[in-house]
Formats: structure tokens, C-alpha cells, sequence
């Protein structure tokens, strides 16, 4: 059988951003009929390449080629005309307007005077509705539908423009395990419509369920390429990870003291469940999983922000209540989140004051600030840091990602705490704060403190954790060390694949 | 800049140049300017004791434009002080007749003040609810009480010890109600600049969520601020009903917009997390000035109100369009 032409391609694409390489000479072809999976880790490229196909980003170089022919993408408009539609997590849409209007916006039928055509309106959109199967009146609110009918519409919208390449980013993420089926079907019938379909999944069982070709990225670099039945659950993870991850993490000799956090029974209704771990002073310890397994909300609960339904928090052996962040604070916990602009720093600030925030008691005196010692404590911190400002009254926001991070870092190290949870402490950072960062938790470890790293990066998490718990699905699933830390074993723990 | 040393100065500017560049210094500008031009304009303008008269055209205001302003810059907002002012004064008129003190009543208007606040920072920090839908809310209520109980009548027949509050002088042209002013704009000034509890209101203000994260008691905090600004419209009701000598349902109404005036024209966000008690006290003259200005002019009170409300959609607009037309 001969080789159907690609519908869509891309051909040797690189994008930069000031700073980032975030794509780099990466191939893709999309062909009729036929379901392409897009495999790799966070930050390999995978959006970025979504944005590209969908008009959003420009490629700094490469070529575009629809039916052969090269063409450019300009606007999201340009890539809809070319019938390109994309299928996301977060695809926006409007609660207080009807599924009909929500699946035609900005394209509905027209009729006299340009006013919308209702009754075309909604016989469109019921028959898109019934085409791929919902159940859903067009003539609802969409507030009043729940999260997988929503997801329905959204897929309805995306094939409202007549399409021939369809996207799907992470389409299963929100659904359940019937509409998960449904959605299957759904993929089938597009085929069968001799539509191109690119499909972007975590999930390795549903990638060999449903796609016929594979694109691998790794660090916005192209991979691989092939035919998924040439290929087992291993090949694609080790094309996904493979590479040397220790030459650029701090070397080090952890020394381990008493257990300084305990943790038991630690449930939440609806993010993760029967947590349980301890940590030990000088130790680090990496907690990796997919997006969504619950790491985040773990920590916060850990910091007293969302309120766990049951569970015990021991501090050196004391059962501590904590309820809120001050309570974590003043038990030693603190928590450097992943979010610095909205949740780590206070960025319309200056430096100093982000920095004694939360340790205002210790500068001042009853109550009274003292600046002088505001200073003294900020330039401490940010010295050991490292910061590039100029000066500590510069306010944060003006500060480049890895500088405010050192802010969010230097801030909590000043109220002295014992344990430290880091939250993706190095996304979105240039390469030369990410090393700062790292050495200096391994900096932090030898001086005895507790840390806890939540990361998403393989290399990261292996390189700098001296144990590492896999979480999946609000459950620790897997606790990795000593030779078992591949980046195999935790790709398979983290998206459940059986061994073999 | 050098790559070897990156030594990270304390500051570039200092704070008093810092200052000389700030809006409460286009304000004093202003005020100077209104205080010129009125002098010109009438002749009965610069004398002692009609400046001093002129001072009670803010006094009572200012009080709870001080707490406003830093209810405002923590994010929240409090429409309903003018009907404490008039609940407060109703259950001192109630106690009047029957037979309570002066001490007594001043007790009154402070625990009403504290009360009505207290209600509304229930409301919005425990409920979670908007606090201009609450206070929207709790300003009809209020008010609604005092008219219930006094309907078309008036209190009358305060005690004269009680006419001191509004009516008497500490040392020649100085009233009292000017006096507390001064004091009361020390206090506030310190506790917004130089104490951790008003570094906490401009950390929430600026990004509630961040001053969550860095474990400040945000609620805790925004509860206060509601305490302290019910407390201050208490104040400003014994005040005002020292001075007035009677209780009517209509008292001070009308008073929540001019407070949020003077606290916005005193250059504080009305978004929250920027703003200054000097910049407030400024605004408090520059209003009171204004209003005596014009009513030594004869200008009838609704023309003085669209003056006022002209001048403060220009100071808001002014600022913006002086970054734009620098922009360009």
C-alpha cells in the first residue's frame, strides 16, 4: 500500500522566544484518515507546536506545507480558512450563552439585515450535535451542562469549521471512563471521514489504542517518527527521556538527621488520597507525576491553604495543626509555589519588602518597622542568592523569572524554616538561575534543611532527589531510589504502564 | 553594568525625592493654589475665625476617610459609614431621652460604630461576600432602622457637657473636632507607614492571593480595617451630633461619597494597594477649602456638588493622561 500524501506538514520549524529555544528544526506530517501522536515530556515542544498549526505563533524558520504547497498561518483565522481545528483542555467558552451560539460564535448563519439566523442556528447545531453523538439540546445555557457535556461542545465547535485537520491536546484529561469511549468512537468516525488528526496524550494506553503514527519531541528537538505498530511501550519512553541527566546537577553526599516531617492518612475529597511519607533533615525529596496528579494541592495543603478531609502532620515528632499558612509558617513549613507572579511574590513591592513579608515580626519592634534592619535582612538573603536588581527597592515585577524567583526563595529562607516544599522551583527560568537554584538547594540540604521538590522535569527530579515518591491520580504510587531511578520507571509509574 | 561585582544598592532614590515627585505634593500644590484664589475672591476669606468655622466642613468626614483609605488600599470599600453616622446617633438620641450622661452616650456612638462595622466585616470576611453589594446593603439597612424609630421627629435635648465634642475650642480658634483630626491623622499616618500591620494592608491590597501565600492573616486583617472604620463614622457621629444638637433620620446623608472622594482624591487607588494618610489629610483641606469657598461665593449647594464631582474625575483622569501624553 503506497503512502497517502500528508494533508498538513511541517518541515524543519524552529521557534525561539528571547531567551528560549523553545523548537528546533522539528518535522511533522499529518496524513487523511490516518490519528498522529504527539509524545513527549512537559516543555518538549508539544504546545508550541499547537500554537504554530493553529496561527497563534509564528515559526522563526521552516516551512508550513498544506497539500504540498508551502503556505503561512498569519492569524488564528488563516489557520481555521485552511480547515485546521484544535480540540484543547481549556478551549474558552462562554457559560451564559446557549450550546448553539457557543459551538457558532464568531461564525454563525447570517440572514436578512446580518442578524443572526436562529432557527439555521440551531438546526446546524444539532446537527453537529447529533453527529458525533451528544446528547445535548442546543438551546441550553452551557453553565447548565456538566464537565463532559461542555468538552462535547467544544469538540462540536471545532468541527463547526469545516474541517480537515483536527487537534486534540490532552482531550481525555477531564473526561470519564465511558465518555473516554465515546470519544474514541468519535476519533474513529473522523477517520473515517479521511480527516488528519493529530492527537497529544500522556497516556500511553490510549496512544496505542488509537493512533497509527507517532512523532516523538524531547526538549523541542524532533526525535523520531514511525508507525505505532513497529514500536512497544519502552522504544517510545526511551526516545521520550533518553539522554545523560547527571553531568549538570550539583554532586552530592547527603548526610540525613532525625525525621523532621511525618505525614499519615493525608486524604482531600476531591485532589489525592491516603498520603503518606516522612522526611528526614538534609534529605531531598522529588515528588514527580503527570499534570494534574495532585502534587500541587498536596503541597498547599501541606502549607495550610486548602484544608485536607482527614490526616495527621507530625513536626518532629509533635502532631501540628495547621490550618492556614501562618500556622505552616510558624511551624517551620513553607511552600515556594509554582505560580510566583499571582502566589509567590507581592511583585508591585519593592524586593525588600517581599523579602520580610513574612518575617516582619523578626525586623521590627512591637509592631514598628524598622527599616534599616528590613534592609539588612533582605541583603542577607538576596546575597547568598545571588539577585541581579538595581536595588533591593526595585519592585519585583520589573525583575526577570529567575531573579523573582530568587526573591520567592530568599523570602522564605529568612523566616528559617525547617522544611522547604519547591513547586516547579525552576520553569520557565533561563538555564543560568536554573543552576544557581540547584546548587543552591543542594546548599540548603547540606546545611541540614528538609526539602521537598515537586517537578514535572525527569532530569531535574532525578538529578537532584536523593528519593523520589511517583505520584498518580491524587495516590503515591511508587516510592523510586537507589538504581530503580530511571527515567523509565518513573514515566511508567507516573501514567500507570504495567512492566514490560 | 559591571559582571564581576554586582554589589545590589539599599535604594537609587531617596525617599525624600521620591516624595517631592509624589501626588501628595501636586495636591499641596493645589490646595495652595485654592487658598490663593479664595483669598482674592472674597475678603471674608482669610480671618481666623472663619478658617477655623471652614475646618468643620471636613473634620467629621476626614475622621472616616482616614480608616476609608485604608480599607480602600486593602481592596475593600465601606458605602454604608454614613448610616452609622446616622444609627449611631439615633441610639444616643434613644439614650438621651432616657437619661444617660454624656459619658454614657459617647459610649453608645462608639459601640454602635463598632457593632455596625463588626457586622459588615462579618459579612464579607466570613460569607465571603463582595463588600460593596454588603455595604450597599447595610447602608439602606442602617439608615432604615433610624427611620423606622424616629420616622418625621427628631432627639433633641442633649446634655450640655455632650456639646463639647462639636461645638468646643481646645486653645483659641482651635476646635476640638480639628484637634482630633491632627490626632487622629498621626495615628492612622503611623500605622499605615510605619507599622507591619500597614505593611500587611499594602501586601494585601496588591495581590490578595500572594499575602495569603506568604502567610499573612488576610481576613483577620480585612475584619479590623471594617472594626476600625465603623469605629471612626462612631467618632464622626458624636461629632457631628455635638454639633448639629439634634438627631434627624437624614443626618450625614449622602456622606459615604464625599468620604471616598477625599480618600481617592488623596490619592489612593480606588483599586487597592497604593495611597497615603498625608495624601488624605491634603485632600480633606483641599475639599474643605473648596466647599467654604464657594459658600462664601454663595454658590447654591448642588452647583458645589458638580464642582466637586468635576474635580474629582479630573484628578482621576488627570494622571492617566499624563503617562499617556509622556508615552508619546
Amino acid at each position: 500500500m503506497t503512502e497517502p500524501a500528508p494533508i498538513l506538514a511541517l518541515d524543519g520549524i524552529t521557534k525561539t522566544f528571547p531567551g528560549v529555544k523553545a523548537l528546533s528544526d522539528v518535522s511533522l506530517s499529518l496524513f487523511p484518515g490516518q490519528v498522529t501522536a504527539l509524545v513527549g515530556e512537559n516543555g518538549a515542544g508539544k504546545s508550541t507546536v499547537v500554537k504554530i498549526l493553529t496561527g497563534i505563533y509564528q515559526p522563526t524558520e521552516g516551512r508550513i506545507l498544506v497539500d504540498g504547497a508551502e503556505t503561512r498561518f498569519p492569524t488564528a483565522q488563516a489557520a481555521a480558512d485552511a480547515g485546521i481545528t484544535a480540540i484543547h483542555q481549556e478551549t474558552v467558552l462562554f457559560d451564559e450563552l446557549s450550546v448553539a451560539e457557543n459551538i457558532f460564535l464568531g461564525h454563525a448563519p447570517r440572514g436578512r439585515f446580518g442578524l443572526i439566523d436562529w432557527p439555521e442556528l440551531m438546526r446546524k447545531a444539532r446537527a453537529l450535535l447529533d453527529e458525533i453523538g451528544a446528547e445535548i439540546d442546543p438551546s441550553h445555557k452551557l453553565k447548565d451542562l456538566g464537565i463532559a457535556n461542555k468538552h462535547l461542545v467544544a469538540i462540536a465547535r471545532a468541527l463547526s469549521i469545516d474541517a480537515r485537520v483536527v487537534i486534540m491536546d490532552e482531550p481525555t484529561a477531564a473526561l470519564s471512563h465511558k465518555e473516554i469511549q465515546e470519544l474514541y468512537a468519535l476519533v474513529e468516525q473522523l477517520k473515517a471521514q479521511g480527516k488528519a488528526i493529530l492527537f497529544i496524550s500522556h497516556k500511553f494506553d490510549e496512544i496505542f489504542r488509537i493512533a497509527d503514527n507517532f512523532t516523538v519531541f524531547r526538549d523541542g528537538q524532533f526525535v523520531g517518527e514511525g508507525k505505532i505498530a513497529d514500536v512497544t511501550n519502552d522504544t517510545l519512553v526511551k526516545m521520550m527521556v533518553g539522554r545523560d541527566v547527571s553531568h549538570v546537577f550539583p554532586d552530592r553526599t547527603p548526610v540525613f538527621g532525625d525525621t523532621v516531617l511525618e505525614v499519615s492518612g493525608y486524604d482531600h475529597p476531591t485532589e489525592f488520597a491516603d498520603i503518606a511519607f516522612s522526611l528526614k533533615k538534609g534529605e531531598i525529596l522529588g515528588f514527580y507525576g503527570l499534570v494534574g496528579a495532585g502534587r500541587s494541592e498536596l503541597m498547599q495543603a501541606l502549607f495550610g491553604i486548602t484544608r485536607p478531609t482527614r490526616g495527621e502532620i507530625r513536626i518532629d515528632g509533635q502532631t501540628t495543626l495547621i490550618h492556614s499558612p501562618a500556622d505552616a509558617v510558624a511551624a517551620g513549613i513553607v511552600y515556594v509555589p509554582e505560580d510566583r507572579g499571582k502566589q509567590g511574590a507581592i511583585t508591585a513591592l519593592p524586593i525588600f519588602q517581599n523579602v520580610t513579608l513574612p518575617s516582619i515580626s523578626r525586623t521590627s519592634r512591637r509592631g514598628f518597622l524598622r527599616l534599616a534592619e528590613e534592609f539588612k535582612l533582605a541583603r542577607e538573603y538576596t546575597e547568598r542568592l545571588d539577585l541581579r536588581a538595581a536595588s533591593l527597592d526595585t519592585n519585583v515585577e520589573n525583575l526577570s523569572g529567575g531573579n523573582q524567583q530568587k526573591v520567592v526563595i530568599a523570602k522564605w529562607l529568612a523566616t528559617r524554616p525547617k522544611v522547604i516544599i519547591l513547586d516547579e522551583p525552576t520553569k520557565g527560568i533561563d538555564i543560568g538561575s536554573k543552576a544557581a537554584v540547584h546548587e543552591f538547594m543542594a546548599e540548603l540540604a547540606a546545611e541540614g534543611l528538609a526539602v521537598i521538590m515537586v517537578s514535572s522535569e525527569i532530569p531535574e527530579v532525578l538529578g537532584m532527589s536523593d528519593r523520589i515518591l511517583v505520584m498518580r491520580e491524587g495516590r503515591i504510587v511508587a516510592e523510586v531510589s537507589g538504581d530503580d531511578r530511571t527515567p523509565e520507571t518513573l514515566v511508567r509509574h507516573a501514567a500507570g504502564i504495567s512492566e514490560g | 553594568m559591571n559582571s564581576t561585582s554586582h554589589f545590589v544598592p539599599d535604594r537609587l532614590q531617596s525617599p525624600l525625592a521620591r516624595r517631592l515627585k509624589s501626588w501628595e505634593t501636586l495636591l499641596l500644590g493645589v490646595a495652595v493654589a485654592i487658598f490663593i484664589a479664595n483669598s482674592f475672591a472674597s475678603p471674608y476669606f482669610l480671618n481666623a475665625w472663619n478658617l477655623s468655622d471652614a475646618t468643620f466642613n471636613f473634620t467629621e468626614k476626614a475622621m472616616i476617610a482616614f480608616a476609608m483609605a485604608l480599607l480602600i488600599i486593602s481592596g475593600e470599600i465601606d458605602l454604608s459609614v454614613a448610616s452609622i453616622i446616622a444609627l449611631a446617633s439615633t441610639a444616643m438620641g434613644a439614650a438621651v431621652q432616657l437619661g444617660v450622661g454624656t459619658p454614657g452616650l459617647v459610649a453608645i456612638g462608639l459601640g454602635v460604630g463598632l457593632a455596625a462595622g463588626a457586622f459588615n466585616g462579618f459579612l464579607v470576611t466570613r460569607l465571603g461576600l463582595p463588600s460593596i453589594v454588603v455595604t450597599i446593603g447595610t447602608m439602606s439597612l442602617f439608615r432604615g432602622i433610624a427611620f423606622i424609630v424616629l420616622g418625621d421627629q427628631a432627639y433633641r435635648g442633649y446634655p450640655e457637657s455632650f456639646a463639647y465634642f462639636g461645638q468646643g475650642y481646645v486653645w483659641w480658634v482651635l476646635s476640638f473636632e480639628l484637634v482630633l483630626f491632627a490626632v487622629l491623622a498621626v495615628i492612622y499616618g503611623i500605622v499605615l507607614h510605619k507599622t507591619n500591620f500597614g505593611r500587611a494592608i499594602y501586601a494585601i491590597g496588591n495581590n490578595p492571593t500572594g499575602a495569603v501565600f506568604s502567610g499573612i492573616r488576610v481576613q483577620r486583617v480585612k475584619f479590623t480595617l471594617f472594626l476600625l472604620t465603623g469605629l471612626m463614622s462612631g467618632i464622626a457621629a458624636i461629632c457631628l451630633t455635638s454639633r448639629l444638637g439634634s438627631t434627624r433620620p437624614s443626618i450625614a446623608v449622602g456622606w459615604e461619597l464625599e468620604v471616598v472622594t477625599m480618600v481617592v482624591l488623596g490619592g489612593v487607588s480606588i483599586l487597592g494597594g497604593s495611597g497615603s494618610i498625608p495624601g488624605v489629610v491634603i485632600a480633606a483641606f483641599v475639599m474643605g477649602l473648596v466647599t467654604f469657598g464657594l459658600g462664601l461665593l454663595n454658590v447654591p449647594g448642588i452647583v458645589m456638588s458638580i464642582f466637586i464631582g468635576a474635580m474629582l474625575i479630573a484628578v482621576i483622569a488627570l494622571p492617566r493622561l499624563w503617562t499617556m501624553w509622556r508615552r508619546h
